[in-house]
């Protein structure tokens, strides 16, 4: 079976500096795949290489055995991989209604049409008032992304995220700045959105990576050291050295 | 905390309410377009009126630049221009061979000039977003311009092209010769060029348009190129500023280098700017205040582009949302019905703000006129301003004006902080 991704002998150079250097990893299908590491290891340019907002120096990425390196943002989001971000990335004026519905506009093919009324698409207002009915912000549909709390921000990223019916999910620290109840809300929320899709997850709070991922793999120094089950992760001796030092007893 | 919510933003559907008073909106719009010439029939407001449905049809164009895509041109005149010289092509073609087109088709081919020129021009200026656009439209802009007087054959040089409305074959038995018949030509297309606009707005790329303004980064992982919302956003408003130029050239029956230049490219920024760029309706205010003052101001002063300024300079520093951004503001305070708690500041707050405002003028006319000697006329008063007695009502009205209208605005401030706070408890965001 082809891997859902597949990063290849991936190098990201800026100027004489190496951000990324060989890195390979490889995600199954329907596989929750946690990427961990210190600050600084490239977690955030790794998923920056895989999703297009930047090219790889050199290596390359697969997409259900497609190569994408190379390509756009916009075209690797539509051969089905969507991505969050780490800094609430959102349409700040428009509504969360709207936020979500600009969303789910092109995988329902409606693509830069000026001679629909967007309100009168069935299909659109349907799956629209079904991820904010998963993201619970029904309540909150006609207010301006902008002046919602943190949280609800973050949920709305994760809506914006999944709308597309993208089977490569990629979240990249949903949880950060949350309180532990906003935690535990949105792990159970992720659980349950990304059901039968590949998941791609950069988290730093370990009670939610080791929850939540069927396999780990640990970026240090723009190299992964090690990829595996969570126990395995564990139990691995480089691991504990580089990264969770006295959280590994 | 969270806001109260509201039954309001928990019901999905709106109420039905909502559709008619959309509509009537609308209607009372194209029923006032109607009756206005009815109501004032001479020839100086016939004329106000039809200059004033040209310029909303063209700031309404620009907004789809500026307001809907976040895209800042500094040459939408371009557009507005060639529109304007196609259908004076276009009408003196009809004439000599006779083709059987009425005038009121003719805007189609100004709308098509405008946009043909952005389907050329657009790709690369579109590119990139930002300042990068600006400059390269201001760019874009002069060449234009400069153009119109080197390429003779098609602008005609400084006299530009001229043409007779009358020739082109009637319709309904109007040959467009009286203002009354251009101006209900004009308000013609005003209502379906702003049907249109407004339409655009509710389609998939108008959403996305806004979204790109939003955040273009985002746009890419939702599937979108934002070089291309850009694009066709661009090419919208080509056209409709074509639409606009070409109303002009039937109103003046002429199109020239004027057309294309940098100030009218600056007066539509500044009409669409003052009016509000956040609400549809925005530059529809801002082009009527605009031209209304245009035309009013001329008369009255010879350094009317000074208050222009200054009220350019006013907008942007204390309501970057415009006319319409002032009025939509007051919408949550009058859903929880705490308007009234804020308006007893307002109205103590005219007197000194108008003394504030007449030491303005007093000051500026009397710089302006202090050489020539022209008595300066305000409301009703003669002031000579080369007269001390001037200058000391000059400056006591602006320094008193100053110190008793700020208290008065802070009341305001007050006022509307505590107004706004209740509506926003009571879950009134917008």
């Amino acid at each position: 079976m082809t891997a859902a991704i597949e990063v290849r002998a991936v190098e990201k150079r800026f100027g004489n500096v190496s951000i990324i250097r060989d890195l390979n990893l490889s995600v199954a299908k329907g596989e929750r795949h946690a990427i961990i590491g210190p600050n600084g290891a490239g977690k955030s340019t790794t998923f920056n290489l895989i999703s297009g907002h930047i090219k790889p120096t050199s290596g390359e990425v697969k997409l259900n055995g497609d190569l994408i390196s190379g390509l756009r943002p916009f075209e690797i989001n539509r051969r089905g991989l969507s991505r969050s971000f780490q800094v609430t990335n959102v349409f700040a004026r428009m509504t969360v209604w709207e936020n979500v519905r600009c969303a789910v506009l092109w995988a329902t093919g409606h693509r830069y049409a000026f001679w629909k009324n967007v309100d009168s698409l069935p299909e659109v207002r349907e799956r629209t008032a079904q991820i904010l009915d998963d993201i619970h912000l029904t309540h909150r549909r006609d207010v301006p992304a902008g002046l919602l709390t943190y949280a609800e921000q973050r949920e709305l990223e994760i809506g914006i995220t999944i709308a597309s019916g993208a089977t490569v999910v990629m979240l990249d620290e949903p949880t950060a700045g949350m309180s532990h109840a906003e935690t535990e809300r949105a792990v159970s929320l992720i659980r349950r959105l990304t059901d039968g899709k590949t998941l791609v997850i950069v988290e730093h709070d370990m009670s939610v990576v080791f929850g939540l991922a069927d396999r780990i793999s640990v970026l240090v120094y723009g190299h992964i050291i090690a990829s595996g089950t969570p126990e395995e992760i564990r139990r691995d001796p480089k691991v504990k050295e580089a990264y969770l030092g006295e959280e590994a007893h | 905390m969270k806001p109260a919510m509201t039954s309001t933003s928990i019901a999905p559907a709106k109420p039905a309410g909502d559709g008619l008073r959309f509509y009537g909106v609308w209607l009372i719009g194209i029923a006032a377009l109607v009756v206005l010439p009815l109501v004032f029939s001479s020839g100086g407001s016939l004329t106000s009126f039809s200059l004033i449905g040209i310029a909303i049809v063209f700031a309404l164009s620009y907004n789809i630049l500026l307001g809907q895509t976040g895209l800042l041109s500094f040459g939408h005149a371009v557009h507005y221009g060639l529109g304007g010289f196609a259908a004076c092509h276009m009408m003196n073609a009809v004439v000599s061979h006779g083709w059987p087109i009425p005038l009121p088709f003719i805007p189609l081919f100004g709308g098509l000039g405008g946009l043909v020129f952005a389907i050329i021009i657009g790709w690369v200026m579109t590119k990139r977003a930002g300042t990068v656009f600006a400059m390269i439209s201001l760019g874009i802009g002069e060449l234009v311009a400069s153009s119109s007087l080197i390429l003779r054959s098609v602008f005609g040089g400084e006299a530009g092209i001229t043409t007779d409305r009358t020739a082109l074959p009637k319709m309904l038995g109007w040959s467009f010769g009286p203002q009354l018949q251009v101006y209900y030509l004009i308000a013609f297309w005003l209502v379906l060029s702003a049907i249109a606009m407004y339409a655009l707005t509710r389609t998939p790329l108008g959403r996305i348009c806004n979204a790109v303004r939003d955040n273009p980064e985002r746009v890419q992982f939702i599937g979108y190129d934002p070089h291309v919302v850009r694009y066709l956003a661009f090419c919208f408003a080509g056209f409709f500023a074509g639409v606009a130029g070409s109303l002009a050239a039937i109103n003046f029956e002429i199109a020239n280098s004027a057309y294309l230049g940098a100030i009218q490219s600056g007066l539509v920024l500044f009409a669409t700017f003052i009016g509000g760029t956040a609400y549809f309706f925005g530059p529809i205010l801002g082009a009527i205040l605009v031209t209304y003052l245009q035309l009013g101001l001329t008369n009255v002063t010879s350094v009317w582009q000074l208050y222009f300024g200054i009220i350019f300079i006013g907008i942007v520093m204390f309501a970057p949302g415009g006319i319409a951004g002032l009025l939509m503001m007051h919408r949550p305070l009058v859903r929880a019905g705490t308007l009234w708690t804020v308006i007893p500041s307002y109205l103590v707050a005219i007197v000194p703000t108008v003394a504030l405002a007449c030491g303005v003028i007093l000051t500026i006319e009397t710089i302006a006129r202090y050489s020539g000697g022209d008595p300066i006329n305000l409301f009703g008063i003669a002031f000579n301003p080369t007269s001390p007695v001037t200058w000391i009502a000059a400056a006591v009205l602006l320094v008193g004006g100053f110190f008793v209208a700020r208290l008065t605005w802070q009341r305001i401030a007050d006022a509307w902080d505590r107004a706004a706070t209740v509506a926003r408890d009571r879950g009134y965001l917008a």
